[in-house]
């Protein structure tokens, strides 16, 4: 079942200011927001109800510093308690500055060390196909600089290979990386044998349409430019 | 038969549990290519990729695979010591790794391909079980056990072996009894042989693990007197915390035999390793009776 309900900008807004408590977040926060909204609100077949359901969608946050909007959003979406919201890092609270699988409902894979995101996601992708999951996809968000990390390039090249089509990374490219990716970062992935598309990380349509453009016989990746660190 | 022969075959048969996959980074994908064929998509072979190897493990435990991993002792526990720590433990799934070359099988090869830190580096995890079993015929039903299990394994193959198999020996299993009050040395995977080599004509009891970890407290507890000699295929010392938190509440003195952290920059055989580590029989004899002569070593 694909969710179709939009969450509510300014109900977004306001859970991340209660995240936020006054708090500067960087621009690694805004970019990542609308790809989270149109992934949790029109891709992904998980809800609060199906996180443990074998046959759910994956989302794995490899760049788990981008965890303010992760944390609003699961909120937003019944996954976790709004309340939890207002003590993140705390002491007794279940929020870390990255995700714990275990102390956060709705997070697959606890993330912070940059590069485990998308080796995790091709043994996830592997595990389901041996237990004859076709349905359920795999989707890995990573950002630009994480790409710097040589393990995405062990997994990029592998999943290519081996044409693991219920896979898809998604890299929010907010040109991060100190020396760049020179002809964009989708061609990392289109020289393996990946299928790829590179939207404005900030247009809902396009994302969408970049998001369900995978053909099952690939891996796919869509790139998410935001040169802007803004979030309207 | 090889550990590793051993190891091939009883993989190929827990294969049958659809739950199981076998993770490889081309290290034994030759033997491993029949199983393959028999079971697609359950033994894969990522390529030279460790990092990913472990990863994938780790996202295969995640949907409820049991994964056995499998590579040389270096570049399965050193090179992605991150993964290991993040990917396995820190989701908070398990896996069976599965080592050869051990400290120095391939001593030729010079210190790429040896890893005497192994076993002290997983011992920095939590909650890890970790075998080092003395000869091949004990290697089917540790790695049946721990695939059946659910937490974390290391299972640390060997080209070096004792004369004969031990079995089910995870707690201490006495070989050698020298009576009450005598020394005791714990002896860990292949080096049985040299040991009770080393102390045949000593009154020395002789207690013998396929297991250091969870090592048995509780019998080292009961058959410890005094003195105490640890000798470990690994690197020197250890086991030495495990035993000195064991017996924290009695005067002891502790003899930790094992691999030393030089790096000796020669090559030869394990067994001039053997020599040069002062693990053959000659060399454990001289610790140990220097050890229990304390004023023969002072002389």
């Amino acid at each position: 079942m694909t969710t179709t309900t939009a969450t509510d900008p300014a109900v977004l807004r306001a859970l991340l200011d209660r995240v936020r408590a006054g708090r500067e977040f960087g621009p690694n926060v805004y970019s990542t927001l609308d790809v989270l909204q149109v992934l949790y609100d029109r891709v992904l077949r998980i809800t609060p109800a199906t996180v443990d359901d074998p046959d759910r969608d994956r989302f794995l946050l490899s760049k788990g510093h981008a965890v303010a909007g992760y944390y609003a959003l699961l909120a937003a979406r019944g996954f976790v308690p709004v309340a939890w919201l207002d003590d993140q890092g705390g002491p007794d609270s279940r929020l870390g500055d990255h995700p714990d699988r275990l102390l956060v409902p709705g997070v697959e894979i606890g993330s912070g060390s940059l590069g485990h995101g998308l080796g995790l996601g091709v043994g996830t992708a592997l595990g389901l196909r041996a237990q004859g999951r076709t349905d359920p996809r795999v989707y890995v968000l990573l950002g630009d600089a994480e790409l710097d990390e040589g393990s995405n390039h062990e997994a990029i090249a592998y999943a290519g290979a081996t044409g693991l089509g219920n896979l898809t990374a998604i890299v929010l490219d907010n040109r991060s990386a100190s020396h760049g990716w020179p002809g964009g970062a989708a061609g990392r992935f289109t020289v393996n044998g990946w299928t790829a598309a590179t939207v404005d990380g900030r247009d809902h349509a396009a994302l969408h349409t970049a998001l369900t453009g995978h053909d099952h016989h690939r891996p796919h990746v869509v790139v998410a430019v935001v040169t802007d660190g803004e979030w309207a | 038969m090889t550990m590793r022969d051993t190891f091939v075959t009883t993989a190929e048969e827990v294969l049958a549990d659809p739950r199981t996959t076998v993770v490889l980074a081309d290290i034994s994908a030759a033997a491993f290519a029949p199983a393959a064929a028999r079971y697609p998509g359950r033994v894969v072979n990522v390529g030279i990729r460790e990092q990913l190897m472990v990863g994938v493990a780790g996202g295969l435990a995640l949907t409820g695979q049991r994964p056995i991993v499998h590579s040389y002792a270096p570049f399965l526990v050193e090179r992605a010591y991150e993964q290991i720590k993040l990917d396995l433990d820190h989701q908070g799934v398990g896996a069976v790794l599965v080592s050869v070359g051990a400290s120095y099988d391939r001593a030729a090869a010079g210190r790429t391909h040896l890893a005497p830190a192994d076993v002290a580096l997983i011992d920095t995890l939590n909650d890890w079980t970790v075998h080092v079993p003395g000869h091949p015929d004990e290697v089917p039903g540790l790695l049946r056990d721990a695939v059946c299990g659910r937490g974390s394994t290391y299972l640390r193959l060997s080209t070096q072996t004792n004369a004969r198999a031990y079995p089910e020996a995870g707690d201490l299993r006495v070989v050698r009894d020298a009576g009450p009050g005598a020394p005791l040395l714990v002896a860990v995977g292949p080096l049985l042989d040299a040991a009770l080599a080393a102390v045949a004509d000593r009154p020395v009891t002789v207690a013998w693990t396929h297991r250091p970890r969870p090592f048995d407290t509780a019998g080292l507890r009961a058959l410890a007197g005094t003195e105490v000699i640890l000798v470990e295929p690994y690197l020197a010392g250890t086991s030495a915390r495990v035993v000195a938190a064991a017996l924290a509440d009695r005067p002891h003195r502790l003899l930790a035999l094992g691999v030393g952290r030089s790096e000796l920059r020669r090559y030869g055989g394990p067994e001039d390793h053997d020599r040069w580590h002062g693990l053959d029989a000659a060399g454990l004899r001289r610790s140990v009776d220097d050890f229990l002569t304390p004023a023969r070593a002072a002389a």
